[in-house]
């Protein structure tokens, strides 16, 4: 007899990744420990609470009255002109303001949790969303005040309800010495295991004034992370007719950009224990960078005379979160990218889900070329030595 | 033969998808033009539940004589239905998945009798 399955009245995270808890149990992902060090919520969905803990009073009546106008007007959080959501066909960009969640738990933490049992997922490293960007605010007291404010929230309301939820704060990087006082602030709050830039924002990443908050991550081993994004409106960017053409070059461009200045203006050399994660780029783009690199190094080191190697070598110091892997019908080609950003040590399995191009752990599980030696560093252990996460009990989390 | 009922046709509007369970396999079904198809629900990308997401008809780009582009449009003659995890788009008369017609999603027999759908769970296509 058949089944007929019901078509949905309600949306639910659970049913729509069903087929990957089908993929977790067929790959015993029971057995693995696994980090996913990048995924999302939409912060804007609590903006109410989130506005109370904006310290500053003009700010924050000017948030709470940005709530009460809606997302239709023009508010106090940039908005991004877009189609992630491809016009509808990723349904759970509509629908999951139809979930329901249990009450008592934040909502937040009930949707990332059943995320991550679907998927076989341990530990998440949770960023927001509509934050990401918050760098191109033309008000820097408003990134400041917003992102001080997400702290808050973060380590009050969600981070205590949950073991298995880490994040790395939102820095208001364009405000250096504000970026110094969150991390000495917020760098020993429990669930805090780094700091995150997000990638889009004319900032030059190796300017004197950024070098005290280096100094202070590479003294409290907390790592740095810089999340790519893009956005449609400066630069070149408004030449490219298409969202896939904004999102394909995007998201690698604004990395590239931080990327060239930390490596040629020899940021490394200067902090060599600092941990660099570079989020949701891909991984064509590292290579590419490293073969332009090293090729114009060998002519040109007159103009990056802190650098005592190759501008390849510094990058496989850094670390990178594997999604969007780029799937295409080239395993040799991955293969290679794999063995020249020494994935092996480098690469952290990252999910970016709920977003339209998340990637499920099957896809480095499935990975011909990789041991299952291998397999278990990129989807977990490298991730875990990383941030120093303390494990629980397997089966025990929850 | 392993012809298995699936379905009501009278639950499978023309046109709709839906997913049914026979046997521990999750077969996507499509009523379009007069015709049901039965394919598996598991996105040869990474296996996300195909049928679970919409029926768009195939964008196409208009040009024209000059080969400047006028527009673009809804083909109502090639029939997609859209992976809901990350947007792949299979031909629904073919199980051909659109940029790249190498890739099918495995096809099963279909027959039509009395108002109810039946599959050959078993055969290969």
């Amino acid at each position: 007899m058949a089944t007929i399955v019901p078509e949905r009245e309600t949306f639910d995270t659970r049913r729509l990744l069903q087929h990957a808890a089908q993929q977790a149990k067929d790959r015993r992902f029971q057995d693995f420990l696994i980090i996913d060090v990048d995924c999302h919520h939409y912060e804007t969905e609590a903006f109410a609470e989130i506005a109370e803990y904006i310290e500053d009073p003009v700010i924050r009546h000017m948030a709470l009255a940005s709530i009460q106008k809606g997302s239709s007007r023009p508010g106090i959080m940039p908005v991004q002109v877009g189609n992630q959501d491809m016009a509808g066909r990723i349904t759970r960009y509509v629908r999951r303001k139809e979930e329901r969640t249990e009450a008592g738990i934040p909502r937040d933490v009930v949707l990332i949790h059943r995320y991550m049992d679907q998927m076989g997922i341990d530990y998440t490293v949770l960023f927001p969303t509509p934050m990401l960007n918050l760098g191109m605010h033309p008000q820097v007291d408003v990134e400041v005040a917003m992102a001080r404010a997400y702290a808050h929230w973060m380590c009050e309301r969600i981070l205590p309800n949950s073991e298995r939820i880490r994040t790395m704060l939102y820095l208001p990087f364009n405000d250096p010495e504000e970026s110094v006082r969150m991390v000495k602030e917020f760098g020993g709050r429990p669930g805090v295991v780094g700091f995150m830039v997000t990638s889009v924002r004319f900032a030059p990443v190796h300017h004197n004034r950024y070098m005290p908050l280096y100094r202070e991550l590479e003294a409290a081993n907390l790592p740095l992370a810089f999340h790519a994004a893009y956005d449609w409106t400066h630069g070149a960017m408004p030449q490219l007719n298409k969202f896939i053409s904004v999102h394909a070059l995007g998201f690698p461009f604004y990395n590239m950009i931080h990327i060239a200045n930390f490596v040629i203006n020899g940021i490394l050399e200067r902090f060599p224990r600092l941990k660099v994660l570079w989020i949701e780029g891909g991984l064509a783009y590292i290579t590419f960078l490293m073969q332009r690199f090293d090729n114009e190094y060998m002519m040109r080191s007159s103009e990056a005379p802190l650098l005592k190697k190759l501008p390849s070598d510094y990058m496989r110091q850094m670390y990178w979160s594997s999604q969007p892997m780029e799937r295409v019908r080239n395993d040799a080609m991955l293969e290679e990218t794999f063995k020249m950003i020494k994935a092996e040590t480098q690469l952290v399995y990252s999910s970016d889900y709920p977003h339209w191009d998340f990637d499920t752990p099957s896809v480095i599980y499935d990975l011909p070329f990789l041991s299952e030696a291998q397999k278990r560093r990129i989807l977990g252990e490298n991730a875990r030595e990383l941030f120093g996460i303390g494990l629980l009990e397997k089966g025990s989390a929850g | 033969m392993a012809e298995r009922f699936a379905i009501h046709l009278d639950e499978l509007p023309d046109p709709s998808a839906r997913v049914v369970v026979i046997d521990n396999r999750e077969i996507g079904l499509v009523h379009l033009k007069g015709q049901v198809y039965a394919y598996s629900n598991w996105c040869l990308h990474q296996g996300g539940p195909v049928f679970e997401g919409t029926l768009l008809g195939k964008v196409e780009a208009v040009l024209r004589e000059d080969r400047t582009v006028a527009g673009e449009r809804f083909s109502e003659d090639e029939i997609h239905i859209v992976c809901p995890w990350h947007g792949y788009e299979y031909d629904v008369t073919t199980g051909e998945c659109a940029p790249d017609r190498r890739l099918k999603l495995r096809r099963y027999p279909v027959t039509v009798r009395d108002g109810a759908v039946y599959v050959d769970c078993d055969a290969r296509r």
